[in-house]
C-alpha cells in the first residue's frame, strides 16, 4: 500500500465517472390460469426469500358514488380471517412463517403483498389466496375495522400534510373518481354496510383484474402449479375498469385551510395534468426532475438552499390510468408563505419558456435518471414493484430496456413543449394549510385573487 | 448467515471494510463518524446534526453543493445523525466510485475553508424548518423531548433530542463549527465500508489513495454517563391533538448488552402486530385504543423501552395504563408461550435475511458492517447478533422483562388535547417542553 500512497491526488478537479456496466432488467416468465389470473415470476436468488405481490387493478377510483372509502375498507377486510380462521388466527398463521404482510390501496389499484423465507413460499401463497380470494368478511370484524378508520380520520385532522392532501384532491377533481382520498369520509364510512364490502369484493377483487407476481428464489412452473391449486375456486367476471367521469371543477386560484398558530404553512400547488399512457411521459419525467424532482432541482435549490424557507420542496407528476395531478409540495415557515408561493409559481412558469432548461441542467437530469438505473432493481421487492408497473399500466415487456435510451433522447425543446402543453400557470390551484391571520395580508398581494377559506372540519 | 468482508486499518487509523457483491453494477460507500448528539453539551444541543447539513454544502476543493456531481453520476446519497453516530453514504454506479471517494475524502480532510457565514446561516434556517416540520407542527411531535428529558438527568447526553433546542440553534456560532470538526471529523474517529460491485484489493487501494493523506487526529474518548429512575415520573402535556396518547418508558440495557435481545423480543410480543398481546386486548377485544406499539431503543450508553398507545374516543389514558400493566404483570409472572418464542425466532431470522438484500443506504450491508465495527470493533458480528436472539428462552425473556419493566421506576407521559387534562393518566404534572 505504501507505494500507492505516494501518488498525490489531483484535487483540482473531480474524477470523471467511468462507463456504466449495462444491467438488463431480469426477464419475466408469464402464464395465465383458466380463471384469468395472470402469473408472473422473476427468478432472483441473491437471498433465500420470495416476495409475492398480488395486484388488483381496482382501487379507490372504483368507489361507488356516495361510498368513498369502500375499496380501502374492502382491502382492510381481506386479512380479517377466512373460512373457520378468525382475524387473529390469520395473523398468527402469517407470524408463524415470519411473513411480512401488507395491503396497499391507491386510486387505480389494490395490492396485497407477502414476503417470506423461500422455504415457506408454498404456505405463504396458500395464505395469500385465502386472504384475497376467500376472505370471511364478517359483520363484527367490519364494525371494528370501520371504527378504526373513523378514528384514523379523526387523527388525520391534526396532521397538516394529510389535511392538505385530502383538500387538494377535492379542489382539483371534485366529484371525479380521483377527487377523494382512499380513506373516504366520516359520512361515507358511516353509511357503509358489511354487504357493500361483500358486493365490492365480488365485483372488484376478481382474477380477471389480477396479476400474481412472485420474485425470488422460486421457479415459474412451481409457482404456477401452486397458484392453480390455491386460486382454482376464485372465479367470476367482475366489473369494468373506471373511465373518466364528468367535468372537472373550477377551483379558485388561492385557497386556505386555517390552522391557527401553525409554525409552518403546508403548501400544495398544482393542476390536473396527464395520464400514464401519455406519449410525453419520458419528456415529462426529465422536465420534472429538473423542476422539482431531485435535491438539486430548481424549486428545492431556490426555496431551501437559497432562501432557507423549508426543509425541502418537491414536485411530481402523479401518472395514473386517467389524467393524474401535477403537485408541488412543501412545508414552509409561516413568515415565508407568500414568498414561497411566488417563487414556486415563478419556477413553473419559467421552465415553460422564459427560463428554458440549460444544456447543463438537461445533461444532469438525464444522467441522474439513467446512470444509477440499476439500483432500482436490487431487491426482490423492488423487482416485484417494477413488474407491477408493467401490469398496472399495460406497459410492454421491454419497457425497462427502453427506458434509458428513451430518456436519453429527450431534448430541451421537448422539455419546453411538454411543460407548455401540460402545465398552465393561469390554471394552477394553490392551497395553504396554515396560520391565516398571519399570512392573510401577504397572500392578498400575490395577485391570485381573494383567498377562498375552506373549513378545517371538512377534511 | 453472514456478511463476508475484509478489514484493514490505514496508518492514520481509518478502518476500511470491504464486501464484494456483484449482483448489481453498483457500489455503496458508507462512512461513519463516531459522534452524535451525545457528544454535545447542555446549551449547545442540535449541533452534531446541524454540522451534518454543512457537510453537504461544499469543501475546499469542491466549494459547491455535494448533490450535483454525485446525482449527475447516477448516485443516490444521504446522511443522518442520531445520539451515537453520524453517517454519510452514496450508492454509485461502479464506474463512479472514484468520484464518491474523492468527495468523501475532501470533506473529511478539507471542509473548513469552504464553510462560510452565509452557508451556516442558510443551513441553520433549513434545520429550524426541519424542526418545525417534524416536531413542532406535527401532532405528538414534542413527545420525544418530554420523554428523554424525564428519563435522563439534565447533564446526561441522552437528555436532549438530536434536533436540539430552539434557543441553542439560534445561539450557535460559526466558530463552533471549526472546533467540532477538529475534534470529531478525522480518520481516527471514522470507519468506511464499501460494498458491491468491486474488487476488494482495488477498493482498499483506492481508499488508501484518497484518505491516506489525511492526518489521523486525536482519539475521541468514550462518553460515559449514568442514569437511574427511582420512582414513577408522571407528566402530562397539552397538544393540538384529537386523541390522547400514553407513553410509558423505562431505562434498559445498552445495545448488544445482556438483556437487549430479550427486550427486543418482549416488546415485539407485547405490542407489535395484530398477534401481539396488547394489540389483541386494547385494540381488538376491548377497543380502548386505536393503536399500540413498543420498542427497545438500544443505544450505546444505555437503552430505553417505550410503549405507546393512543386512546379510542371516549376512553381516558387511565384505562389504557391499567390494561397495559396487567399485561406486563401477566408476562412477568407467567412468561411467554412456546408459540411466542417460536414466532420471535422465525421473525428474527426473516428480518436478518431481509437485511442482506441491499448493499447501501440506511440499514444496507455497508451500514451494518460499520455499525458492528464502530460499536463493537467487530464487523463479523452479524452471525453472533442473530444468535443472541436464537438463544432467548421463555425463562430468560420472563426474567429480563420482570427486571426492567418495573411499574415503580418508569416515565408515564400523557399527551392530551388542550383543556382535556382529565383524560391524562392520574396524578400527572405538567411537562415543560421547548
Amino acid at each position: 500500500m505504501s507505494a500507492i500512497r505516494t501518488v498525490k491526488i489531483d484535487r483540482t478537479r473531480l474524477p470523471e465517472p467511468g462507463p456504466t456496466r449495462p444491467f438488463p432488467f431480469p426477464s419475466i416468465e408469464k402464464s395465465t390460469l383458466p380463471n384469468g389470473l395472470r402469473i408472473w415470476t422473476v427468478t432472483h436468488t441473491q437471498v433465500p426469500l420470495v416476495a409475492f405481490t398480488l395486484l388488483l387493478r381496482r382501487g379507490a377510483s372504483s368507489d361507488p358514488v356516495g361510498m368513498d372509502g369502500l375499496a380501502a375498507v374492502t382491502a382492510d377486510m381481506l386479512d380479517e380471517g377466512s373460512g373457520e380462521r378468525s382475524a387473529i388466527e390469520m395473523h398468527e398463521a402469517l407470524a408463524r412463517l415470519g411473513a411480512q404482510f401488507d395491503t396497499d390501496i391507491g386510486s387505480d389499484a389494490t395490492v396485497a403483498s407477502v414476503s417470506v423465507l423461500s422455504r415457506f413460499a408454498e404456505r405463504a401463497l396458500a395464505l395469500l389466496s385465502d386472504i384475497v380470494a376467500r376472505p370471511a368478511i364478517r359483520e363484527s370484524d367490519f364494525a371494528r375495522v370501520r371504527q378504526l378508520r373513523l378514528h384514523r380520520l379523526t387523527q388525520l385532522r391534526d396532521m397538516p400534510g394529510a389535511v392538505a392532501d385530502r383538500a387538494f384532491l377535492q379542489l382539483l377533481y371534485g366529484a371525479h373518481p380521483y377527487g377523494h382520498s382512499p380513506i373516504g369520509s366520516e359520512t361515507s364510512l358511516a353509511a357503509m354496510h358489511v354487504d357493500d364490502v361483500r358486493a365490492f369484493h365480488v365485483r372488484a377483487i376478481r382474477p380477471s383484474a389480477a396479476t400474481l407476481i412472485a420474485v425470488g428464489d422460486c421457479d415459474h412452473a412451481g409457482i404456477a402449479r401452486l397458484a392453480a391449486e390455491t386460486f382454482a375456486d376464485w372465479t367470476g367476471p367482475g366489473d369494468a375498469e373506471v373511465t373518466a367521469g364528468g367535468s372537472l371543477p373550477h377551483a379558485a386560484r388561492l385557497n386556505v385551510v386555517p390552522r391557527p398558530h401553525a409554525p409552518q404553512s403546508e403548501l400544495r400547488i398544482g393542476q390536473v395534468a396527464v395520464g400514464r399512457d401519455s406519449p410525453d411521459y419520458h419528456a415529462l419525467v426529465v422536465a420534472n426532475t429538473i423542476l422539482g424532482g431531485q435535491f438539486v432541482s430548481r424549486i428545492n435549490l431556490n426555496l431551501r438552499e437559497d432562501k432557507g424557507l423549508t426543509y425541502g420542496a418537491r414536485s411530481a407528476f402523479d401518472f395514473r390510468r386517467l389524467s393524474g395531478p401535477f403537485i408541488l409540495q412543501a412545508s414552509v415557515q409561516t413568515t415565508g408563505t407568500a414568498r414561497a408561493i411566488e417563487e414556486s409559481i415563478g419556477e413553473i412558469a419559467g421552465i415553460r419558456g422564459p427560463h428554458p432548461v440549460t444544456a447543463e441542467e438537461l445533461e444532469l437530469g438525464i444522467a441522474a435518471l439513467t446512470r444509477g438505473y440499476a439500483r432500482s432493481f436490487e431487491t426482490g421487492e423492488q423487482i416485484g414493484r417494477a413488474a407491477m408497473q408493467l401490469a398496472l399500466y399495460d406497459l410492454p415487456d421491454d419497457y425497462y430496456e427502453q427506458f434509458v435510451p428513451r430518456i436519453e433522447r429527450v431534448t430541451s425543446d421537448d422539455v419546453s413543449r411538454v411543460m407548455q402543453c401540460h402545465l398552465d400557470p393561469a390554471r394552477l390551484t394553490t392551497l395553504v394549510v396554515g396560520d391565516f391571520d398571519v399570512v392573510r395580508e401577504e397572500l392578498g398581494r400575490l395577485g391570485l385573487g381573494e383567498p377562498v377559506v375552506l373549513s378545517p372540519d371538512a377534511f | 448467515m453472514n456478511i463476508s468482508f475484509t478489514k484493514h486499518t490505514l496508518a492514520n487509523g481509518l478502518d476500511v471494510l470491504v464486501h464484494e457483491d456483484h449482483a448489481c453494477p453498483i457500489v455503496a460507500v458508507n462512512l461513519w463518524y463516531h459522534v452524535g448528539s451525545k457528544n454535545e453539551r447542555p446549551g449547545h444541543t442540535g449541533f452534531a446534526h446541524l454540522f451534518e447539513h454543512l457537510m453537504f454544502e461544499g469543501s475546499q476543493h469542491h466549494d459547491r453543493g455535494y448533490f450535483q456531481p454525485l446525482q449527475g453520476a447516477g448516485a443516490t446519497l444521504n446522511g443522518s445523525t442520531n445520539a451515537d453516530r453520524t453517517n454519510y453514504w452514496e450508492v454509485v454506479p461502479s464506474g463512479a466510485l472514484d468520484l464518491a471517494l474523492w468527495m468523501e475524502s475532501d470533506r473529511m480532510g478539507y471542509l473548513l475553508p469552504a464553510v462560510t457565514e452565509a452557508k451556516f446561516a442558510n443551513q441553520r434556517d433549513v434545520v429550524m424548518n426541519e424542526r418545525r416540520q417534524n416536531y413542532e407542527n406535527r401532532p405528538y411531535g414534542l413527545a420525544p423531548m418530554a420523554l428523554l428529558a424525564a428519563l435522563f438527568p439534565p447533564d446526561h447526553p441522552y437528555h436532549w433530542t438530536t434536533i436540539g433546542e430552539i434557543a441553542d440553534l439560534k445561539a450557535v456560532q460559526l466558530d463552533e463549527v471549526h472546533a467540532f470538526f477538529r475534534r470529531y471529523y478525522h480518520p481516527a474517529n471514522a470507519s468506511i465500508a464499501l460494498a458491491g460491485d468491486i474488487d476488494r484489493e482495488q477498493a482498499l487501494a483506492l481508499v488508501e489513495r484518497y484518505f491516506g493523506e489525511i492526518d489521523a487526529g486525536d482519539r475521541v474518548e468514550p462518553v460515559g454517563a449514568s442514569a437511574s429512575l427511582t420512582h414513577d415520573v408522571r407528566l402530562r402535556f397539552e397538544d393540538r391533538v384529537e386523541l390522547p396518547r400514553l407513553y410509558l418508558a423505562w431505562l434498559s440495557p445498552a445495545m448488544f448488552a445482556e438483556g437487549d435481545a430479550e427486550l427486543d423480543l418482549a416488546t415485539d410480543l407485547l405490542a407489535n402486530g395484530k398477534t401481539s398481546r396488547l394489540y389483541r386486548r386494547l385494540v381488538f377485544d376491548e377497543r380502548l385504543a386505536t393503536d399500540v406499539s413498543a420498542s427497545q431503543n438500544s443505544r450505546e450508553i444505555t437503552g430505553y423501552v417505550q410503549i405507546t398507545a393512543t386512546a379510542a374516543p371516549g376512553h381516558a389514558l387511565a384505562e389504557l395504563e391499567r390494561a397495559i400493566f396487567e399485561e406486563i404483570a401477566r408476562l412477568t409472572a407467567d412468561g411467554p408461550t412456546d408459540e411466542e418464542i417460536d414466532r420471535g425466532r422465525i421473525q428474527t431470522e426473516t428480518q436478518f435475511m431481509f437485511r442482506l438484500q441491499t448493499v447501501g443506504g440506511f440499514g444496507g450491508k455497508s451500514d451494518q458492517l460499520n455499525a458492528y465495527n464502530v460499536f463493537l470493533k467487530d464487523p463479523a458480528y452479524f452471525g453472533r447478533d442473530l444468535a443472541r436472539y436464537q438463544v432467548v428462552t421463555k425463562s430468560s425473556l420472563q426474567e429480563v422483562a420482570g427486571r426492567y419493566l418495573d411499574p415503580a421506576r418508569r416515565v408515564t407521559l400523557s399527551i392530551v388535547p388542550h383543556d382535556r387534562t382529565a383524560l391524562a393518566a392520574p396524578d400527572s404534572d405538567p411537562a415543560v417542553v421547548s
